[in-house]
């Protein structure tokens, strides 16, 4: 291998036993690898014997760009990482900064961020849903999937007017408060969304097709799914009980009533149902949120942090000299270290952030759950069927922007 | 004028001093059975961090996993940090451990010399350092001695430099061309 010789190698024809083993490549433009996952696989026949993923086709040195923007500049960064999830993403990354500021954050702000994450995670969920069915061969639930999908975006547009890339949240609060109307339109969309995951159920579990693609497929033990690092549903259908939301309470989450679902098989199967149920629970939070709203200030009181209202700015000259501080120079950061885990859709999402003490962070780890779920992959695809591959990975739910970074 | 950040964020000044009068249970486990793997305790924001020298890293963390007051059986993650070309140490490696069973957190904290960038590797402890150690390795180029499968992984085998450090420019040397 090392040497590669000048002399081209004999010709020689090789009788192939019909058990020999096969190296293909699948990936990176393969539909059910979710983006641009690249995998070998050695197989014998049809069975694997080995898959190495290939990541790092969509790379593009996010954790260092980081390093060269203002602490604010960085949440839009955050938004490009777990797409399905980029107010997880904001969430992390704002938490974190604001632990090394040290801000409370008024009641409002935090209820208003539970209530978009627990949004996005069903969105998360459902196109998770959606892409899992389709690669399993049922198309109808993608549409279904999308439909509702649809009104949870349309609710993220009309809070913070984007809807792949909200960065709503702010250090230290929010970008602005929720929308006239904005109540209303919520509370419509979770009156309806039982009966959307009923209809679900009715599509897909009861499915015979797919409970025998799905169950006592890619396994994987609870001990050996703590061992390799799994979070969130995946480590949860492994029948490990562990939330972040739970075990570490940020945001006020402590304060809300809901189960975190576990599942004993610890098969692809079981992280279908965890997910199933957990669209459930998220239902419950935010119908619990929204209950919890009551009016009140929406950013810290840190005028050096946080950008005045454009009311203020028009009357008092120190609203304005803060606005032009924060936005031509940014805020100094204490110097420090911090590690900030969330539960995003997809399991721990830690941000490590390291600050020198000036306008820009000295450094920006993001712990992408996708990342570490993925390398498990190996374990769990060893002796399947290459057709269980892209179930395996569906059921791992990657999302190959914060895999890559 | 209110509390800006300066008057309202914790000290961030290490005091060893203090801690040493108080340390937590979990450092206290570990001052017990291993003294010599902790260089230095920092508490700051809430967080605890334990500075261990490099060639202790392997045993404080088989011992943290395994005692069953600490019972750190997660490791969330492991990166790097860059403290920039003209500081010695140069490079930190931190182990954010977590235990499913204790919901406790901690930081571990390895410091590198630039001329020296070894480290052992911790995969024998935690399967999951596997990838983690790799993404340090390529972004760093810090060397886990004993890691079973040492590659790059999210640059292409051919690249030239470790991007994350300091000294790299942003934009890179070069366009990159796939030949």
């Amino acid at each position: 291998m090392s040497s590669i010789a000048n002399i081209p190698p004999q010709f020689e024809i090789v009788d192939r036993p019909l058990d020999t083993q096969m190296t293909i490549s699948m990936g990176p433009q393969h539909p059910s690898t979710h983006g641009v996952l690249r995998l070998e696989l050695v197989l014998d026949g049809e069975m694997v014997v080995k898959a190495t993923p290939d990541i790092g086709y969509l790379h593009t040195g996010m954790e260092k760009l980081f390093e060269y923007k203002k602490y604010q500049q960085g949440i839009v960064i955050t938004d490009r990482m777990d797409y399905l999830n980029p107010l997880g993403n904001n969430l992390a990354y704002v938490m974190a900064g604001e632990k090394l500021l040290g801000l409370e954050i008024p009641e409002r702000a935090q209820t208003i961020r539970v209530l978009m994450c627990e949004l996005q995670r069903i969105a998360s969920h459902l196109v998770w849903l959606g892409t899992h069915a389709l690669d399993i061969g049922a198309m109808t639930v993608f549409f279904y999937c999308f439909r509702e999908r649809e009104k949870i975006m349309n609710l993220i547009e009309a809070a913070s007017g984007g809807r792949l890339t909200p960065s709503y949240f702010r250090i230290g609060g929010l970008m602005m408060d929720l929308p006239a109307g904005f109540e209303n339109r919520c509370k419509q969309f979770l009156n309806d969304f039982p009966r959307a995951v009923e209809e679900f159920h009715k599509l897909l579990t009861g499915n015979k097709i797919f409970q025998r693609r799905t169950q006592g497929i890619g396994r994987i033990s609870a001990e050996d799914a703590i061992d390799w690092g799994l979070s969130g549903p995946c480590l949860r259908g492994s029948g490990v009980n562990l939330d972040i939301r739970r075990a570490n309470p940020y945001s006020s989450y402590d304060q809300y009533d809901f189960e975190v679902p576990t599942e004993p098989d610890g098969d692809v199967w079981a992280r279908y149902m965890v997910r199933m149920r957990e669209m459930k629970e998220s239902h419950k939070i935010s119908v619990q949120a929204l209950g919890r709203l009551k009016p009140g200030p929406v950013k810290a009181d840190a005028p050096k942090v946080v950008l005045p209202d454009r009311e203020a700015m028009k009357r008092h000259m120190d609203a304005l000299i803060h606005h032009f501080l924060i936005v031509a120079e940014g805020f100094d950061v204490p110097a420090g270290e911090v590690y900030f885990p969330i539960e995003a859709s997809k399991g721990e999402l830690g941000v490590y952030m390291k600050s020198d003490g000036g306008a820009k962070p000295n450094r920006v780890h993001f712990r992408g759950p996708s990342f570490v779920n993925l390398s498990v992959l190996p374990v769990m695809a060893e002796g399947e069927m290459v057709a269980d591959i892209v179930a395996i990975i569906g059921s791992l739910d990657i999302v190959l922007g914060e895999i890559d970074r | 004028m209110q509390a800006g950040p300066e008057n309202i964020a914790p000290s961030t000044e290490p005091t060893p001093s203090s801690e040493s009068a108080a340390p937590s249970p979990l450092v206290a486990a570990l001052q017990r059975e291993h003294s010599e793997s902790i260089s230095e305790v920092i508490n700051a924001f809430g967080e605890t961090t334990i500075v261990v020298p490099r060639e202790h890293i392997v045993e404080a963390c088989s011992f943290l996993k395994t005692s069953p007051e600490t019972r750190f059986d997660f490791l969330a993650d492991i990166c790097g940090a860059d403290r920039g070309p003209e500081e010695e140490p140069r490079f930190e490696i931190n182990y954010h451990l977590f235990s499913t069973t204790k919901y406790h957190r901690i930081r571990l904290k390895v410091l590198l010399n630039e001329e020296d960038v070894h480290v052992p590797s911790v995969t024998g402890v935690w399967r999951t350092a596997n990838w983690h150690e790799r993404e340090t390795f390529d972004l760093f180029g810090v060397i886990f001695d004993g890691h079973p499968d040492l590659r790059r992984i999210l640059l292409p085998d051919d690249w030239q430099g470790h991007a994350l450090r300091k000294d790299f420019p942003l934009r890179g040397y070069e366009p990159y061309s796939l030949k």
